[in-house]
């Protein structure tokens, strides 16, 4: 088989599995932190209880975040040897700066809070779970200072022999617009999706009539809140990203939009079945100008097409096809958005709910605040396969190809790139089922059996 | 000293530490399924490390990623050509890092056992390839003059590099014992310096004969020097003193001794790398080195920065850690893993 397909392959798997579990642990450290707080400074034993029990789910969840995130770290010399040369200069300065700031911090001050219950006095060991939080953040952001790099590059020059890119400005890699959109952006995500992981538990907790109510009740309160104000921040973030693309990559734009021509007013598709062939569509329904207004808070001004963008890369880089696969970028645009416009619905809901202090659900709301616990993984992965697919052919936009990217087939050869995968995908559904259903034991074995 | 020495230490520091600090929990984990005899024997064996075991492995990761911000050859060529061995080593990671985990969240013993032997082979299998890696660093692969890797898997398996393999192997378990023998009481304690008594022989041999061949297999004497300094001297005579501070009882000077002894023979190595990263075997001028596969000086100067500044300050951190988890742990304690 094709190496290049194979090696893209497995860099989606693992890198999509490993962020099943990132968001949650960004989100969840720092309302496991603010429970802790609580318990510090109320002193009641509700707030300690409420810290173990969500703090346990934390940990599994973090434990296999943690150890699939070691592929990450090895798998672009692996894979993309060529890549690794090219922009290394570049790509691996905010990856030895995660290194050395965010996985010494995480790791260390992990231990320090699993252990330490006895050891610490009260106050430090709550600081250390607040540290793990800062540290999680950190690693984000560095990890986003590179991928903001492949996305719109910025502070590189060509070096003299012309075999690779160099870093030249590091406050332009630092100050990348992407960088300061994206960044928000998956931090509410993860805001997002602990907060609807909160509820999804609480509301099943008190749904079976649990004799841990006001616990769960407070829990409920707490991820009412974090969902409502992640999901706001999502979407505002999400929006000044997208306008953004428009100046970086408005290809990504055009295509999950599936706007062949450029169109000035431009219209946003609610449904659109293309035809990825002929550059048309089949079927599809439009609003008007409301694309424009989404892309300039104006209902004027052109937002260019697929063909018209084809044209002109080819006469910037040369002929080839300069088109991600429309349909992809199109469904994973519209299974993020779907999901966030979803979300905050929910959000209201539950925060209606706890407003009102009306903690009986019918089977219907129930079942709705149980289930929306998939939305944020939905809209994570989708987010990021509509990043990545999205920016396709480049691996680093406007300057690399990915098909220039790879390891030669001379060393990494598909028969070895085969077994890995495959070794990959049985391990990770085995992790993942180990997962689910001791995270499915400790969720539903309530307060008490934490302890 | 040019900003590639300096990394080319950094780098070197990194591995280092890991090897002091991951080799003893590699050898606890090693000796785990033979020294606890039933299950809370077997946790408390667990709890010795499981303050530590992720921070020290954050010591690999820091060098890995060091090796791609500084040397960014160095990383595309090495990871490219070990690849199916990295893949084993990832993969003996992953099994390890969410065992210690899960492993005490289900009661059924079987699902215990299983994860027991996870951390058994997680720790055997990175203690064994890291060995040989560092090994087959110096020995030499053939690397053309594209910095590409041009052997097979068989290239890697060689005589001096299972040797090498296999002499840390015995060191990280005779390491982990001497950490076992100061961190638990009373029966376990016993087993723990009865293991370390029995295994300092045939890691100290080992050990002595891996010198012996690095004589011949690589250019280590000729780079050194016949008299190649203290260093390596230090490292066989610090293994060697072990046994007698063990019959003494000194545990806590034994594990200064094999602490100096990994230190030391990582530190050898490296210096007989210098300035080379990896050695061609092809020809000698395509080797990489310090110079040809470096980043530029704007970005080694970065990162220079960052890693001067943070690196003692994570040294600061992660000694507290130690010190908060000095005790001892028995049968008794209350574990959390």
């Amino acid at each position: 088989m094709d190496t290049l397909f194979l090696a893209r392959s497995q860099f989606a798997f693992t890198s999509i599995f490993h962020f099943f579990f990132v968001p949650l642990t960004l989100g969840l450290s720092i309302f496991t932190a603010i429970l802790e707080t609580a318990y510090v400074r109320t002193g009641k034993e509700k707030y300690r209880q409420l810290t173990k029990f969500w703090g346990t789910l934390f940990l599994i969840n973090f434990a296999v975040g943690v150890v699939t995130g070691i592929v990450m770290e090895f798998q672009f010399g692996m894979n993309w040897s060529h890549y690794a040369r090219f922009v290394g200069d570049i790509f691996g300065v905010p990856l030895a700066v995660e290194t050395l700031l965010a996985f010494f911090v995480e790791s260390t001050f992990l231990g320090l809070w699993v252990f330490g219950w006895e050891k610490l006095p009260k106050a430090l060991h709550a600081a250390s779970i607040w540290i793990v939080a800062f540290g999680s953040t950190m690693s984000a952001f560095w990890i986003l200072v590179a991928n903001s790099f492949m996305q719109s590059p910025t502070g590189y020059a060509m070096a003299a022999k012309a075999t690779r890119l160099e870093l030249v400005d590091i406050m332009a890699l630092l100050l990348n617009h992407n960088v300061w959109q994206q960044f928000p952006h998956v931090l509410a995500g993860g805001m997002v999706t602990a907060g609807f992981f909160v509820i999804a538990i609480s509301s099943w907790h008190l749904g079976k009539g649990t004799t841990e109510r006001n616990a769960f009740e407070a829990s409920l309160k707490f991820g009412a809140i974090f969902a409502f104000i992640g999901t706001i921040l999502v979407i505002l973030a999400g929006h000044s990203q997208m306008q953004n693309l428009l100046k970086t990559q408005p290809m990504k734009v055009a295509a999950a939009e599936a706007l062949w021509e450029s169109e000035n007013p431009a219209s946003f598709s609610l449904f659109t079945i293309g035809d990825e062939e002929g550059l048309k569509d089949v079927f599809s329904i439009r609003v008007p100008k409301l694309l424009s207004f989404l892309a300039y808070n104006s209902f004027e001004g052109e937002v260019r097409g697929i063909k018209n963008l084809q044209k002109e890369y080819e006469v910037q880089y040369g002929p080839g096809n300069y088109m991600p696969s429309i349909v992809t970028a199109y469904w994973s645009f519209r299974l993020m958005a779907g999901s966030g416009a979803l979300m905050l619905f929910i959000a209201l809901l539950a925060l209606s709910r706890v407003i009102k202090e009306s903690y009986t659900f019918s089977p219907l709301v129930s079942a709705l605040l149980f289930w929306s616990m998939l939305l944020p993984w939905i809209a994570n992965s989708s987010g990021w396969i509509l990043a990545e697919m999205g920016r396709q052919p480049w691996i680093v936009f406007g300057l690399l190809k990915t098909e220039q990217g790879i390891s030669p087939a001379t060393v990494v050869s598909s028969t070895e790139l085969m077994i890995s995968l495959a070794l990959f995908v049985t391990l990770y559904a085995a992790l993942a089922v180990t997962d689910l259903l001791l995270m499915k034991k400790y969720a539903s074995a309530g307060i008490e059996r934490t302890e | 000293m040019d900003l590639q020495t300096l990394w080319f230490i950094v780098i070197a520091f990194l591995f280092t530490g890991f090897f002091v600090l991951e080799g003893f929990d590699f050898g606890v984990g090693i000796l785990l399924p033979f020294i606890g005899c039933d299950d809370r024997e077997r946790r408390t064996v667990i709890n010795t490390i499981g303050p530590f075991w992720d921070g020290n492995e954050v010591w690999l990761i820091a060098a890995v990623s060091g090796m791609f911000a500084a040397f960014p050859d160095w990383y595309a060529t090495l990871f490219s050509a070990i690849y199916l061995p990295v893949v084993i080593m990832i993969m003996a990671l992953i099994f390890r890092g969410v065992a210690f985990e899960f492993r005490s969240k289900h009661d059924n013993p079987a699902y215990r056992r299983f994860w027991d032997w996870s951390i058994f082979g997680g720790s055997v299998i990175p203690a064994l390839l890291w060995g040989m890696a560092l090994a087959n660093f110096i020995r030499g692969v053939p690397v053309d003059s594209s910095m590409n890797y041009t052997g097979g898997i068989l290239n890697l398996i060689n005589p001096y590099a299972l040797l090498c393999g296999i002499t840390s192997l015995l060191i990280f378990t005779l390491h982990g014992a001497i950490f076992l023998a100061l961190k638990t009481t009373e029966s376990l304690q016993k087993k723990a310096m009865n293991f370390a008594k029995k295994l300092w022989a045939p890691a100290t041999l080992l050990c002595i004969l891996f010198m012996a061949f690095s004589g011949t297999e690589t250019d280590l004497v000729t780079h050194l020097g016949i008299n190649p300094g203290t260093i390596p001297v230090f490292s066989v005579l610090a293994l060697v003193s072990v046994i007698f501070l063990l019959q003494k009882n000194a545990a806590g000077w034994a594990f200064v001794m094999t602490s100096v002894a990994i230190a030391f023979s990582t530190i050898t190595i490296f210096m007989g790398l210098y300035p080379r990263l990896l050695v061609s075997s092809l020809n000698a001028a395509w080797s990489l080195t310090i110079y040809n596969s470096s980043a530029s000086d704007y970005s080694l100067g970065l990162v220079s920065m960052v890693a001067l500044i943070f690196i003692p300050i994570m040294i600061l951190y992660q000694g507290w850690s130690y010190r908060v988890f000095r005790q001892r742990i028995s049968v008794d304690s209350e574990l959390e893993y």
